[in-house]
């Protein structure tokens, strides 16, 4: 009885672990995948994502990514990095403690753009890189949720969500392999 | 559609597959490191020592152990300050400028010459750090509030933005190569079978996947961060020569300096890369990804850049003439004619004869050729540095406080030391660190390895150019 119930529990468990099953098209050329990602998305099958082992060009449009809006981010950085820097210096010799230095105005704009230029730069490139890797899930962790090791040498990993009961796995394994994929994997990962 | 040029050489040679660029440059990370680097590495860590016991003979009896008097008071260090920096700029040059122009032959070049970058400026923060006398009070340079001192820093002074843009370029330089090695990080750590080895990769892959969307991302911030680098870059050195050009001593007041500085920094550092790639290309079997045409590439960027700092050489002397500033006159007659002459005329044959003779082809593509002139590049810009240095300092306004400057035992220990630090830590590099940007190169092995893939399909163009006659053998 007492087992009965354990098993009952450690189903349940499983089920809330909400595991995810993936199709895995395996591509070797860029152009047959890119041509099988517009295909496949034409017959209507949503395409989780792309692993590719470099930057695929093109891949963007293909698979419907929208443009990054980081270029906007690193704009307002590099905007609060000069006005920080101009505050900073005009405040610190023109208000704070201001001095004559070689007979020159307190507040010398022009020997003021130096500093100003290099904290710009500095904040647009690290703010910049620190959200990438905040928005990506990018830090140093041990277990890395990789589909197919080979993704990162040589293949190109197509990744197709399965919905129990909605996705019907045979049929998508013939369009993958239609699309010249050269093989086709399930991969189930836990979340 | 990738087109494959009939009249470029391809940049990848061999018949590579995106298999083969994986394990090339694996396996040097993952084998067992082999004698050759050893030695070099124990090379190394014997001139790492030497700059160990000079800085501590610094640090312990002050600046005195250096060669420096009343007159002379900055020599060598703020020489091979100069020079480290400039070094340095090579990398930022392949990395970011030659990005933005879409040069693909810098994809096997530029994760070592970045590398280069970083460990130079670590080279070159030295020389001022250890100039203070009191190191560990270096953060005074910072702007902190006035209960540190009864002053704010002055930010009208050269040198504080020297600060400035030293830290900034040296930690922006660190981030965008550190971003270039998470995907390749991912692939070592994707081939890892040691339990050390695969959880060392995974951490400092940062959990890369190599999905689209990230890719995406990458490459928006790779290209922005390339964008901010070139003047970044550019930046730097004009600052670094600020530091002279503001004073007011003949020789170093010109407005010339900026731009001379920026083009002989990347001269230098164009240098450093080939000598340093060359020896690379031999120990770790690269010559398939660093071609002759590479190196004639390099070449070319040498020319272009040692013929700017000839003419700016030229220029500076026909202006001090010119200005009919006798001072000014008098520091340039002293620089060829006085007792630093061989100074100059050193750099002069270094910098401005040698690098021409890349004009011809043959000694462009020859590795030993264009070794040996790289080598004499290096010389010859340290030269220059120390030309512009001591002469300008050694004979001031004043005929009675002239003197010469002679380096003590100390100073040649930390220069000597610097480069025993440099190739320590490029050489750690080397071994543990992908040497050669896998993913760049495989994005451009199909349009540029000259071999038509078996498995491209037929609604794709065929055009195989059998490029292998250009194929350096």
């Amino acid at each position: 009885m007492r087992q009965k119930q354990c098993t009952h529990i450690h189903q349940t468990i499983k089920r809330t672990m909400t595991n995810k099953k993936y199709i895995l098209g395996v591509y070797e050329d860029e152009d047959v995948l890119l041509h099988a990602i517009e295909n496949i998305r034409a017959a209507g099958t949503k395409i989780y994502t792309v692993f590719s082992p470099y930057p695929v060009h093109g891949i963007d449009d293909a698979l419907g990514i929208e443009r990054s809006r980081l270029p906007i981010a690193a704009f307002l950085y590099g905007l609060t990095g000069l006005s920080f820097a101009l505050w900073m210096q005009i405040y610190m010799l023109g208000f704070d403690w201001p001095m004559i230095i070689g007979g020159k105005p307190h507040i010398a704009l022009p020997a003021f753009i130096p500093v100003s230029f290099e904290l710009t730069v500095l904040f647009t490139a690290h703010g910049m890189v620190i959200t990438f890797l905040i928005i990506s899930g990018l830090y140093p962790k041990l277990k890395v949720p990789v589909m197919d090791v080979r993704s990162t040498d040589d293949k190109f990993i197509m990744a197709i969500e399965v919905k129990e009961g909605v996705t019907d796995v045979n049929k998508l394994n013939s369009l993958l392999r239609d699309n010249g994929a050269i093989e086709v994997n399930e991969k189930e990962v836990t979340k | 559609m990738q087109h494959v040029s009939p009249v470029r050489e391809p940049l990848v040679t061999g018949g590579k597959t995106y298999h083969d660029i994986t394990e090339d440059v694996s396996r040097q990370v993952e084998a067992k490191p082999n004698i050759r680097w050893a030695i070099a590495l124990a090379v190394a860590l014997f001139f790492l020592g030497i700059f160990i016991y000079s800085v501590y003979r610094t640090l312990w009896f002050g600046i005195g152990e250096w060669g420096l008097n009343k007159t002379v008071n900055w020599a060598w260090d703020i020489t091979n300050f100069v020079w480290w920096v400039g070094i340095g700029h090579a990398g930022t040059l392949i990395s970011a400028i030659l990005l933005l122009f879409r040069q693909k032959w810098r994809s096997s070049i530029n994760r070592a010459a970045e590398a280069m970058t970083i460990f130079a400026v670590i080279c070159a923060a030295m020389f001022p750090v250890l100039h203070m006398g009191r190191p560990w009070l270096a953060y005074w340079v910072l702007p902190l509030p006035n209960t540190f001192g009864s002053l704010w820093v002055n930010f009208n002074s050269p040198l504080l933005w020297d600060v400035f843009a030293i830290s900034t370029y040296f930690s922006v330089s660190l981030v965008f190569w550190y971003l270039g090695l998470i995907p390749d990080f991912a692939t070592i750590r994707d081939r890892a079978t040691g339990p050390i080895a695969r959880r060392a990769y995974a951490l400092l892959s940062f959990g890369w996947t190599g999905s689209a969307k990230h890719w995406s991302r990458y490459e928006t911030v790779s290209l922005i961060l390339a964008g901010v680098s070139t003047p970044l870059v550019l930046s730097v050195h004009t600052i670094v020569s600020m530091d002279f050009a503001t004073s007011v001593i003949p020789g170093w007041h010109t407005t010339i300096f900026p731009p001379y500085f920026v083009a002989g920094a990347i001269f230098s550092g164009f240098a450093m890369v080939l000598t340093l790639m060359l020896i690379t290309r031999n120990v770790f079997f690269l010559k398939d990804y660093i071609t002759l045409e590479h190196i004639e590439s390099m070449n070319k960027v040498i020319i272009l850049t040692g013929s700017i700092v000839g003419v700016a050489y030229i220029t500076e002397f026909f202006i001090a003439w010119y200005s009919g500033v006798e001072y000014e006159q008098y520091a340039f007659i002293n620089r060829a004619t006085g007792p630093y002459w061989w100074a100059y005329w050193s750099m002069m044959t270094c910098n401005v004869i040698t690098p021409q003779l890349f004009w011809f082809r043959k000694i462009r593509r020859s590795v030993v050729a264009t070794f040996i002139i790289s080598i004499f590049v290096n010389i010859g810009m340290w030269f220059e540095r120390f030309v512009i240095i001591v002469t300008s300092l050694h004979r001031d306004f004043l005929p009675s406080s002239w003197a010469m400057f002679s380096p003590t035992i100390i100073d040649v220990g930390i220069y000597v030391g610097t480069l025993g630090l440099f190739f320590t830590l490029f050489l750690l590099f080397a071994k543990y660190f992908p040497v050669i940007n896998m993913f760049e190169v495989k994005t451009i092995l199909k349009s540029s390895s000259g071999v038509q893939h078996s498995h491209a399909p037929e609604t794709m163009h065929a055009h195989s150019p059998n490029n292998q006659a250009h194929h350096d053998k």
